[in-house]
């Protein structure tokens, strides 16, 4: 039976799904008043944030070890809630826009931000299964929201690559199961651990982290990336292109070290080829994209690179707590980041789609100066240049891979960010230096979401301490 | 009592099987059958090692994959009948306004 403790662990994923019921519910009857669906998907957002900042500090596991609640959930609860906020944010004035305003859109979110939640505080396979799902599914149909040709073929290219993504993962706890009985991480670790090392396990940890590839979007398994981002509204682009990779890595992380630990020795070189081929293929493909979706959707696949990076010595216990946290650190960035840029983007898109390109941003700086300096600094951060977040977040990056005797990764990780340099300095020189006549729309919700964005891109990282502290802290898993 | 051994090699034959159906195939219904047997491959093999190890888990993931696995048809079904509507076309060679 479970116990009050269980439902305390869960809480703000209990509230989060009973509120986003009862928004269902309740949205029925707000035909022409999507606003007000709106203003509650962000409220109930803002509780949960609330209630998860309580739990900061407690430590329970709970329905016989199925869910852990620790550190490191909160900090990523935390930060999947923020970006749910800002999901909603971005896209309250957009589909309005696009003329696809429907309350199942704010629905659709807040399901996918409880799965996001409980990939991080899954603790036996069948719920990291579970919240995969959760947190897919809602996206396979926020891609295909605005129905147009685009967006339904990014809907249906995501879905067939995900559904498959699934098949491997299945079958990867299928055979770890195979390998030590059980789905229960703890009890995995504790039979590989007292037992030989058997091949089963890792043929099936290997299958977990291809699906897992998938979802995070690294090469070799990126090739649905750019069209999805492209043809999804850019406003789903922006939840997805930050929470799912969160989730993506948030799960990994908690699977990989606390079950696998003793194959780490197997999964590390192939956690570093992973990772510079995502480095090199996502920055060089991206110098020649002209459409700003599909720049940011390799820029996104680069930066699953570089977190990538903090993985890598996962086993290594002396040096794995601050490469983990440097790579918690990197998310907050990256997350922070991304949104502000999408948000401009958002921003420049028109009624009928057009705008993406990136001639478009020209002369943005001559006639809204606040806009190009807030896009200035989000691409300043994803290059990596100072003062931003990016900055702080590549350095603890680099610092971690040397520590852990990766210097060639390290080495690849600044001659790639080098290379980005070339396409994101392309849009701030469209920007300020060149002539044209863009026509951003103005909305107050997607101004506060750049312009805090940006701010708290560069304040943080005048401090980055605080937060790499913190971070620190949300390493110890339970 | 057939061995567990046979049982494993089959899931293995299946799940290959139906991963080589999602590259190789160009009609999204098939990709989307051969997606199904690699999720039912896996359902053999969640069988036949919870009745090796003797116990429930394995047999228990098997109706959540299911579960699952029916929620992903409603949503599949539901894109392919809308790609259809537009392009009177489900060939996913057709499917390619988006490239670059």
């Amino acid at each position: 039976m479970p116990q009050p403790l269980d439902f305390a662990t869960l809480q703000p994923v209990i509230v989060l799904s009973v509120w986003t019921c009862v928004l269902l519910l309740l949205d029925v009857f707000l035909i022409k008043r999507k606003s007000i669906t709106a203003v509650l998907t962000a409220f109930g957002l803002a509780l949960t944030l609330g209630l998860t900042f309580m739990q900061v500090g407690a430590s329970n596991d709970g329905f016989s070890g199925m869910v852990v609640q620790d550190g490191f959930s909160t900090f990523i609860n935390a930060l999947q809630l923020v970006g749910g906020l800002l999901g909603v944010a971005v896209a309250h004035a957009y589909i309005k826009r696009t003329g696809s305003e429907r309350g199942e859109y704010y629905t659709l979110l807040l399901f996918s931000v409880i799965g996001m939640m409980l990939m991080a505080q899954s603790n036996d396979l069948i719920m990291v299964f579970i919240a995969l799902e959760l947190l897919s599914i809602p996206l396979y149909v926020l891609a295909a929201f605005t129905r147009n040709t685009e967006s339904e073929e990014a809907g249906i290219k995501y879905f067939l690559l995900g559904a498959f993504s699934t098949g491997f993962v299945v079958y990867g706890i299928a055979l770890v199961y195979g390998a030590t009985a059980s789905t229960n991480l703890h009890e995995i670790v504790a039979f590989a651990s007292s037992s030989s090392p058997s091949l089963l396990l890792t043929i099936g940890a290997a299958l977990i982290l291809v699906g897992f590839a998938f979802k995070v979007a690294v090469v070799p398994f990126h090739m649905w990336t750019p069209d999805v981002y492209q043809g999804a509204p850019t406003a789903v682009t922006a939840f997805m292109s930050s929470g799912a990779k969160v989730a993506g890595f948030a799960a990994l992380l908690r699977v990989f070290s606390v079950a696998f630990p003793n194959i780490s020795m197997d999964m590390a070189p192939v956690l570093a080829a992973i990772s510079a081929l995502t480095m090199i293929v996502g920055n060089i493909v991206a110098v020649s994209q002209t459409n700003i979706k599909r720049m940011l959707a390799y820029s996104s696949i680069a930066h699953a690179g570089y977190i990538l990076m903090a993985f890598v010595p996962y086993g290594d216990a002396q040096v794995s707590a601050d490469a983990i946290a440097s790579g918690l650190f990197y998310l907050v960035a990256y997350m922070l980041t991304n949104f502000g840029a999408w948000a401009v983007v958002i921003a420049l898109e028109t009624k009928s789609g057009s705008g993406l390109e990136l001639s478009d941003y020209s002369g943005l700086a001559k006639k809204y100066p606040a806009i190009a300096a807030a896009m200035t600094i989000f691409m300043l951060s994803l290059i990596g240049f100072p003062p931003t977040l990016g900055m702080v977040g590549k350095f603890y990056l680099f610092r971690a891979a040397l520590q852990g005797g990766y210097t060639t990764l390290a080495l690849i990780g600044v001659i790639t960010s080098l290379v980005s340099a070339f396409y994101y300095l392309r849009v701030i020189v469209n920007m300020y230096m060149r002539e044209g006549d863009p026509t951003p729309a103005r909305d107050l919700w997607l101004d506060l979401t750049w312009s805090i964005t940006a701010i708290a891109t560069v304040v943080v990282s005048l401090a980055p301490q605080f937060l790499f502290v913190l971070a620190s802290t949300a390493v110890m898993l339970k | 009592m057939v061995k567990v051994d046979y049982y494993i090699i089959l899931s293995a034959i299946l799940f290959i099987t139906g991963a080589l159906g999602v590259l190789v195939r160009r009609n999204p219904l098939i990709i989307f059958m051969s997606v199904e047997l690699m999720l039912n491959a896996a359902n053999l093999a969640f069988v036949a090692f919870a009745n090796m190890h003797n116990n429930l888990d394995g047999q228990i993931f098997v109706f959540f994959v299911m579960t699952v696995a029916a929620a992903e048809v409603a949503v599949g079904l539901a894109l392919i009948v809308q790609i259809f509507k537009a392009k009177h076309s489900i060939n996913v060679d057709d499917i390619n306004s988006l490239k670059g």
